[in-house]
């Protein structure tokens, strides 16, 4: 019984390596992500990188030596987090505006091109919200039952429900702001330039005549 | 000793159920003349969703096609602007889904997805779950099912508010720039009309007279 408990473990882990949305980068490549939630919002990024090897023709489980640089900006396009992860990393950070962040990863490595041939997998994971709750902890720490840790789950979510329509709000006012200066910036542009016309006008045929009247054509 | 193996096992499949990838949502740039391809390893009979919208760029669409380990289409559409595929995988693999921008020449697209994989984790690593859910479980389940798609959709919301307002803000820059160079324009010609028709006055002074018998 416990073997086959063990053996069934065993073969979660590696599906649990395996089960996570992964992509392709090159060497010097930046790809960036962007995550737009309203403010006091957690977000846990993880990754992994697996390193291409032309002996194999395969991708090596881990690799260690290469790192991945992190930077997270925030909607003023301040940089919140800078920072130089190993292979497998993990980065938090909690948002204190909000808007659109944007999560940019690139590798440090110049080795890869002569190693791999330029082509690094990155398997990546981001959490927003109260998808970073983890449950079974808080209920481990808590000592909660099943019904109230499914409470606090829902409790967690109507506060996210909460938290985006706040933000919802505040867009709205924004685009509103928005609307309102294009809709101002079309009337007076309009009036200056009709009035520019009328007056350049006025000022030609004026000119015009008076330039005529000294040649004596006139 | 057994006890504690117990426990230790207790206590990684929590680790494990609890790690697992519910679904991937991200939003990335594409620029144009590009494309940009995602995998994943899916276990055969897991049903899978993917979401895609296009938030900002041009006529806002994609190209969007998604294979299964064999290399077969399951899904292919081009230039759509949102849409949303479901599809129980019948192989075991790494199936790849690949968004295009390469008919586009200079827009930068902004494209948001949202792939699911299975069913939520359960709360609890309740392997000795024989017992069916008493009536205040079931009607949590249903209310985080309800709270779920509720989620969803202010998402879906809030990427058609920031297309609108990212063309809103488009338009008060290019009117601004445009009224401004309007107005100039029409004060050089103004002028340039009135200097050049002095031109052809002055220069023509002397034939003029002879011109007109």
């Amino acid at each position: 019984m416990l073997s086959v408990s063990a053996a069934l473990l065993l073969t979660l882990a590696w599906v649990h390596q395996a089960q996570t949305l992964y992509f392709h980068i090159g060497e010097t490549e930046k790809k960036c992500f962007i995550e737009e939630i309203p403010d006091e919002t957690m977000v846990i990024g993880k990754y992994r990188t697996q390193l291409w090897d032309k002996q194999s023709g395969s991708f090596l489980p881990s690799t260690p030596g290469l790192g991945m640089h992190v930077e997270i900006k925030d909607p003023d396009t301040k940089i919140i987090l800078s920072r130089q992860y190993g292979s497998d990393g993990r980065f938090t950070f909690t948002s204190h505006t909000p808007g659109e962040h944007q999560i940019c990863l690139h590798s440090n490595s110049t080795k890869m091109a002569l190693f791999a041939g330029g082509k690094l997998r990155v398997h990546l994971d981001i959490q927003v919200g109260e998808h970073t709750n983890n449950y079974p902890e808080i209920a481990a720490k808590d000592k909660l039952t099943e019904l109230q840790l499914r409470v606090r789950q829902l409790l967690d979510q109507v506060e996210q429900i909460q938290k985006e329509q706040n933000y919802q709000r505040y867009r709205e006012e924004r685009f509103r702001m928005t609307s309102e200066s294009t809709n101002q910036r079309v009337l007076w542009w309009s009036i200056a330039q009709t009035l520019i016309l009328i007056v350049t006008g006025i000022w030609q045929m004026k000119h015009l005549k008076s330039f005529f009247e000294a040649k004596k054509l006139v | 000793m057994y006890g504690s193996v117990r426990v230790l096992m207790k206590v990684l499949w929590a680790q494990l159920l609890c790690g697992w990838v519910l679904g991937s949502e991200l939003t990335f740039e594409l620029p144009d003349n590009a494309k940009q391809c995602f995998y994943e390893d899916i276990i055969m009979g897991t049903k899978c969703t993917l979401e895609f919208q296009v938030v900002t760029g041009g006529h806002y669409d994609v190209d969007c096609r998604l294979e299964d380990p064999e290399g077969t289409t399951l899904y292919k559409e081009m230039k759509k602007q949102y849409d949303s595929f479901t599809f129980t995988a019948a192989k075991n693999g790494t199936y790849k889904f690949c968004f295009s921008n390469e008919f586009s020449t200079f827009t930068h697209k902004t494209v948001y997805f949202d792939f699911q994989v299975g069913d939520d984790p359960p709360l609890f690593p309740n392997e000795n779950r024989v017992t069916a859910l008493t009536q205040m479980e079931s009607a949590c389940v249903s209310i985080h099912e309800a709270l779920k798609s509720v989620i969803d959709y202010q998402t879906h919301f809030r990427l058609r508010e920031a297309q609108g307002r990212s063309r809103a803000e488009d338009l008060n820059t290019r009117v601004a720039f445009w009224s401004i160079g309007e107005a100039i324009i029409l004060l050089v010609v103004s002028i340039s009309q009135v200097v050049l028709l002095r031109s052809f006055f002055s220069d023509k002074k002397t034939t003029t007279t002879r011109v007109g018998s």
